[in-house]
């Protein structure tokens, strides 16, 4: 009997799983925080305890970086190699980033970007009185460290049950955060409530699919169902379809076309700082965790998943590039921007080339050209998000491009740091877009799919015309008479800190790129 | 010691910003002729036998190198450019304008170009070639946006958007071409180690049309020269020279350098479809500017027309055809510069360049109407002109292979004098119309003349000793050729095809 019951206590490798725990811990706190401590001493122990556990988990990075330390750890549940590490990085340095802009006070005097109240109902007497009161919700911050544990172990997810929690760590705390805005609570609502039905829904269809490949292979391991795949059997149906509707749950995540309609929502109503947020760190862990599943999961059976995935790439790339021409809002603009963006990420997917043994030494695989392209975007997204939060009306944030009008000529500093975000965008060089592109593009082209790489660039123009208008926009227009409550204003420290880091790096990146690109070629083999 | 020189410009322009009206000015003169000046110990430097060359890795896992070097076409290039640039600041006057887009944004942006350019010129890594071949679109489009005609922000988004459509295809052909060759052994952008790339026949062909349509957007060829037009008459004057003059040559001239000098075979084999292309630009440029109504779109016709005469040149794949059309390529800056500017002169007085506004100016202004003039007539390659040698080299060169081609070519020359005299005799000839009397005041002022001195005296020593540099232009000529393997045809034998 006793043999029965007796579960052997799993090994936790602390130190390499370290970033991840600490985070946790960091999130957990916050919540104690919430709980115990006064209400005008939270604010400084949130801000602390968040900043305390980014920058630890960074160092425990930094101190586990390296081939050496590089493993399947937590009893094969969770693989921490090189794209893991080199993905962990990104996303604690782009949470940092995100933490201080949803700090952010000045632009809004003296409070956050977040409703005071988020149980009244809009426009009620409630409301109104908590925002009098000066009442805060704190809770952001424990919930972005929540939302940043699951972003790590996303990616670092060596088996399908593993994965599907760390999605559910990850999307929770962003469904609440959505509907946080302070001002236009409603589209706020509406926001959270998509992103919630539509999430859970990709949540459930991932979770089907998790039970076919179970019922295929027998397991929920990765390198099982790699043995499985690599051994024909007659239940390719099982194999098929539960493949399909994994990646359904990933590129819903990433915001890949057909699975994109969320995205202009949940950008344009969630409060600015998560957005920005989202954009940058959900899309990384996602396309993270896709490389993992395909590349490691089901590289034996590439031939039926790429070319779905490219025609997934060309689908995305298309429809994300039309539409932000026609959009009129910048953070309607900049969803669909980030929809092109899934695009050009998922030809380095496609290409497939760190799965061909024959790499030459010293060049880039699809994972290195990812995280390559990743750093580039992130930089450019908050910094860009950064002075979306900065052009203001009477009732918070403009966003109609009319309001931009002539921006660029009444402040030069910020109208050239967007343009410098939008030339990072569109890829053109000496930004650092221009070289995370060329990351994505060889990395497809050395797959073979030089068409693949052909119809991006074409596309490529599509999206230069929409970032260019922008640019356009802020310099060439005069500003209308009717928009005229329209100011930038200052905003405090950390929003500055975020602007101007996404500014030297998006040319740091593109002047200078050998370092990322070494770091990134250094970390992309993917541990099976 | 090129480093510095490409970088003067950028350190100055960056500067500029910070500085305020006049001072702005003169401190962006100073750089540019600072920059010329070195440009020059640089040119002698490396006319005495040095290797200025430059070589550092850049971006590993790419292959790609910092790497920047000197050839005698690189060099005349560095120096037109060195030499427009400071023309083109002491010819206009921005600093007088309201605040912040006022004198120092523009000379900043215009010395900021110049490195860009400088760089283009002189980069030996395709990559870093690509990186900077982008990047001058950026100041670029500003100044076109900046300042200018009515319409001038549609311009300059027409400008863009045509160059980054052929930037875009170049950059396929590029990573391609990286990617094959990294295939075959380590990855390297270097052009010395890009050369002995061995691909198949229609991969070449394939990544030789990405670079060629690149550089037949740049170099403004029928059908894809629609933006220039547009471009160069919205824009200001100095700008458009600058555009003209500068840019456009980085089409002809990276067709020399990386059409011809990695793609060997397949320009080669693409030779009758660009030679008949380039008959089309002359001929098609000619014509339109012959019916333009707008002086500045007419220059900009005539340079389509002129582009095609150099495009014609270096696809005739003869050493006197690509000698002359790089000696070509730096008259027909001068003389598009001359003409641009002294237009520009105008407008600046009579507020319109449209051809019927003015009339009898050589009555009133006969400096400015002397410069147009001389222009105008190194426009149309008449001997002693620097551009006359360019363009009969270019025909020579052609006619020895494919006569009929050259012949009809020809043509383009004669159509030439028609559309420079016509303009001529129209604005500048007859009884002084009333409009003139009114707004042409004055003549040119003596800034107005200093800034075209040196132009117009380079274009006549050009055109009476172009020895010294025809030796430059043969040096690179015959490079091609050999990386080409084709010989010229005996001079004497007219073969035909």
């Amino acid at each position: 009997m006793t043999t029965l019951l007796e579960i052997a206590a799993p090994t936790i490798e602390y130190r390499l799983l370290g970033p991840v725990l600490i985070v946790f811990v960091g999130a957990c706190l916050g919540v104690l925080i919430e709980a115990l401590v006064p209400r005008h001493l939270r604010d400084e122990g949130q801000l602390i305890v968040t900043g305390v556990s980014l920058l630890g988990a960074l160092f425990v990075l930094w101190r586990t970086w390296g081939p050496d330390w590089r493993s399947v750890g937590a009893m094969g549940a969770v693989s921490v190699d090189g794209p893991t590490q080199a993905i962990w990085l990104l996303i604690l340095v782009f949470a940092l980033l995100s933490a201080l802009l949803f700090a952010e006070r000045r632009l809004s005097s003296g409070v956050t970007s977040f409703t005071p109240m988020a149980a009244a109902v809009p426009n009620s007497t409630l409301e109104r009185e908590a925002a009098a009161a000066r009442v805060e919700h704190t809770e952001v911050f424990p919930l972005l460290l929540f939302a940043v544990s699951g972003m790590l172990l996303f990616p670092a997810a060596n088996d399908l049950l593993t994965m599907f929690v760390a999605l559910e760590i990850l999307s929770l705390p962003l469904y609440l955060l959505s509907g946080l805005a302070r001002y236009r609570r409603l589209l706020s609502h509406e926001a959270a409530l998509k992103y919630f039905l539509l999430g859970s829904l990709s949540s459930a269809i991932f979770l089907f699919g998790a039970a076919l490949l179970y019922g295929y292979s027998g397991s929920f391991t990765f390198s099982v169902i790699d043995a499985a795949v690599a051994t024909p059997t007659e239940h390719d149906t099982l194999l098929v379809t539960g493949m399909v509707m994994l990646m359904v749950g990933l590129l819903f995540k990433i915001g890949a076309v057909p699975f994109h309609s969320w995205t202009p929502d949940v950008y344009q109503g969630a409060p600015t700082p998560v957005t920005a947020f989202m954009a940058v760190c959900t899309k990384l862990a996602a396309i993270g965790a896709l490389l993992r599943l395909l590349f490691v999961a089901l590289g034996g059976s590439r031939w039926e998943w790429q070319p779905v995935v490219a025609g997934i790439s060309v689908l995305t790339m298309l429809v994300g590039a039309v539409l932000a021409i026609v959009s009129r809002d910048i953070k309607r603009l900049l969803a669909y921007s980030s929809v092109t963006h899934a695009g050009f990420l998922l030809t380095a997917v496609v290409g497939a080339s760190t799965m061909t043994t024959g790499l030459p030494v010293g060049q880039i695989g699809s994972a290195a050209a990812i995280v390559v392209y990743m750093a580039a975007y992130g930089f450019a997204t908050l910094g860009a998000f950064g002075i979306v939060m900065m052009v203001r009306g009477v009732a918070g944030e403009r966003n109609d491009l009319s309001a931009w009008q002539g921006i660029g000529r009444r402040h030069p500093w910020i109208g050239a740091a967007m343009t410098l975000f939008m030339l990072s965008f569109a890829g053109i060089p000496p930004t650092a877009g221009f070289i995370g592109k060329w990351a994505v593009f060889s990395a497809a082209w050395r797959g073979g799919y030089w068409w693949l790489v052909l119809i991006a660039v074409i596309l490529s123009l599509v999206a230069a015309y929409f970032y260019l208008r922008v640019v356009a926009v802020m310099f060439f227009s005069e500003p209308a008479t009717e928009v005229s409550d329209v100011h930038v204003v200052m905003p405090g420290l950390g929003t500055t800190v975020v602007i101007a880091v996404g500014a030297v790096m998006s040319v740091l990146l593109g002047i200078l790129p050998g370092w990322i690109v070494d770091l990134a070629a250094s970390a992309s083999q993917l541990l099976r | 010691m090129l480093t510095i020189l490409a970088l003067l410009p950028l350190v100055g322009g960056l500067v500029v910003w910070f500085l305020k009206g006049t001072m702005a000015r003169y401190v962006g003169l100073a750089v540019a002729l600072v920059t010329f000046v070195y440009s020059v110990v640089v040119a002698a430097v490396h006319l005495r036998g040095t290797d200025l060359s430059e070589h550092q890795v850049w971006i590993k896992a790419f292959g790609a190198y910092y790497a920047l070097g000197l050839d005698g076409m690189g060099l005349l290039m560095v120096l037109l450019t060195t030499l427009l640039v400071p023309v083109v600041l002491l010819a206009e006057q921005r600093s007088d304008e309201e605040g912040r887009w006022g004198g120092q944004v523009w000379t900043g942006l215009v010395l900021i170009l110049e490195s860009l350019s400088l760089y283009v010129f002189l980069a030996t890594d395709v990559l870093l070639f690509y990186i900077f071949f982008e990047a001058t679109l950026i100041p670029m489009y500003f100044l076109i946006a900046g300042w200018g005609g009515p319409k001038r922000a549609r311009a300059a988004v027409k400008f863009l958007l045509f160059s980054l459509a052929g930037g875009l295809v170049l950059l396929f052909s590029v990573i391609g071409l990286g990617i094959s060759f990294a295939n075959q052994g380590a990855p390297s952008y270097l052009i010395e180690d890009l050369v002995k790339l061995n691909v198949s026949p229609s991969t070449q062909m394939l990544l030789f049309l990405g670079f060629f349509v690149a550089f037949a957007v740049k170099a403004p060829m029928v059908p894809v020269h629609t933006w220039l037009p547009d471009a160069a008459e919205q824009a200001t004057p100095a700008t458009s020279t600058l555009l003209v003059g500068i840019l456009d040559k980085i089409g002809t001239f990276g067709m020399i350098r990386f059409c011809i000098g990695l793609f060997p075979e397949a320009s080669r084999l693409a030779t009758p479809v660009v030679v008949v292309l380039a008959l089309i630009s002359i001929l098609y440029g000619a014509l339109a500017a012959i019916g333009q109504r707008n002086m500045l779109r007419l220059v900009a016709f005539t340079s389509v027309s002129h582009f095609g005469f150099m495009v014609l040149g270096v696809f005739a794949l003869t050493t006197q055809s690509i000698s002359g059309t790089i000696f070509y390529m730096v008259n027909h800056g001068f003389s598009t510069a001359v003409l641009f500017l002294v237009v520009g002169y105008l407008a600046r007085r009579r507020g319109s360049v449209e051809i019927t506004s003015l009339g009898g100016v050589f009555q009133v202004a006969p400096v400015m109407a002397g410069m147009l003039l001389l222009g105008g007539l190194a426009s149309l390659s008449l001997p002693g002109m620097g551009s006359f040698v360019g363009e009969f080299l270019v025909l020579a060169g052609t006619w020895s292979r494919y006569p009929v081609i050259a012949a009809v070519g020809t043509l383009g020359t004669v159509l030439a004098a028609l559309y420079i005299l016509i303009m001529y005799q129209r604005t500048m000839t007859g009884p002084v119309t009333e409009q003139t009397r009114e707004y042409v005041t004055s003549d040119a002022t003596w800034r107005e003349r200093l800034a075209l001195a040196p132009v117009i005296l380079a274009l006549l020593v050009l055109g009476f000793f172009p020895k010294p540099v025809l030796d430059i232009t043969d040096q690179t000529a015959k490079q091609s050729m050999t990386t080409l393997n084709v010989s010229d045809p005996a001079p004497t034998v007219g073969q035909g095809r």
